[in-house]
């Protein structure tokens, strides 16, 4: 599949619990980040699970928030950094 | 399946958990179906053992002594750890990060204990930890502390949650002094923590 973020472009992740199984954790759901870089297109693992065969395969990137985004009460620099890997059906232009 | 339990080589001593009741059941209906025989699934638990911190060790020394490895080995990492003769077992894309003067990284898989099994082989017990996987994405530095590892405020801290195929492997900074150094000896100075990112490399001093 043709990527469609690049490094750089600022993502949000969608909201949603869909039925089974999901590698995009709650705590990261609906926070606004950029994408630090694009990883390749990967089998989905929400087909995965169930036996399916993951195709076709998805863009993955990693995505980079600012922890004082994320926490109200991050007690770390303000520069600090999470960063996680998330598939395209996941992110929405922010 | 019960009965013939107790005849098999790899019993354990104690009281089987019910974990270990499903993984001998679907293991011995795997083999009476035929998809996979007992010497296969021994093959690859004796290739998961064989797997060591030190091969990413031996990784990171190379990185540290020739900067074109280390810009392969950031640009793909598996296609370069091969270069040094390791093979990274399963289906894994390692993803090599650089800790450095000004960043640094560490690792967690907050959904499950993905780890670089395929290179390091088992993740430590407390990588697996409700404890660390939900506070180091929360205070990093805080837990980092924990480890013994205190960070300037001016350094930034990237925790990376493995949420998907990547397995990151951190190459620490390498310490000061070690000048002249053999690479064997230089790789005597990784440990496993270090390349999650808890902790730095040894210095020789300290050793």
């Amino acid at each position: 599949m043709s990527a469609r973020f690049k490094a750089g472009d600022r993502v949000r992740v969608r909201v949603g619990a869909p039925p089974g199984h999901f590698r995009t954790p709650t705590y990261i759901q609906g926070k606004v980040g950029a994408v630090e870089r694009l990883h390749g297109d990967y089998r989905n693992p929400e087909s995965l699970a169930y036996g399916g065969d993951g195709l076709p395969k998805r863009p993955l990137y990693l995505v980079r928030f600012p922890q004082s985004h994320l926490w109200r009460t991050y007690a770390g620099a303000a520069q600090d950094q999470l960063l996680m890997d998330i598939f395209e059906h996941w992110l929405e232009p922010a | 399946m019960r009965e013939d339990h107790h005849d098999k080589p790899h019993a354990p001593d104690h009281p089987m958990t019910e974990f270990e009741w499903r993984v001998d059941a679907v293991q011995a209906l795997l083999i009476e179906k035929g998809i996979l025989t007992a010497d296969e699934i021994r093959r690859a638990v004796e290739e998961m053992d064989a797997r060591m911190p030190a091969q990413g060790a031996r990784v990171v020394a190379r990185a540290w002594v020739d900067p074109a490895f280390k810009a392969r080995l950031l640009a793909d990492a598996k296609a370069t750890i091969s270069e040094l003769g390791i093979t990274v077992g399963f289906d894994a894309t390692i993803v090599a990060v650089e800790n450095t003067e000004k960043v640094h990284h560490a690792v967690v898989c907050t959904l499950c204990s993905c780890y670089p099994r395929g290179l390091l082989g088992y993740p430590p017990d407390w990588y697996k930890s409700l404890n660390y996987r939900s506070r180091v994405v929360v205070e990093p530095r805080s837990v980092l502390r924990e480890f013994g590892l205190e960070l300037p405020p001016d350094v930034e801290v990237r925790v990376l949650d493995s949420t998907a195929d990547m397995r990151y492997l951190v190459i620490p900074m390498r310490p000061a002094g070690t000048e002249g150094m053999s690479e064997e000896k230089l790789a005597d100075l990784v440990t496993r923590d270090s390349m999650i990112g808890v902790a730095q490399a040894h210095t020789p001093a300290l050793r």
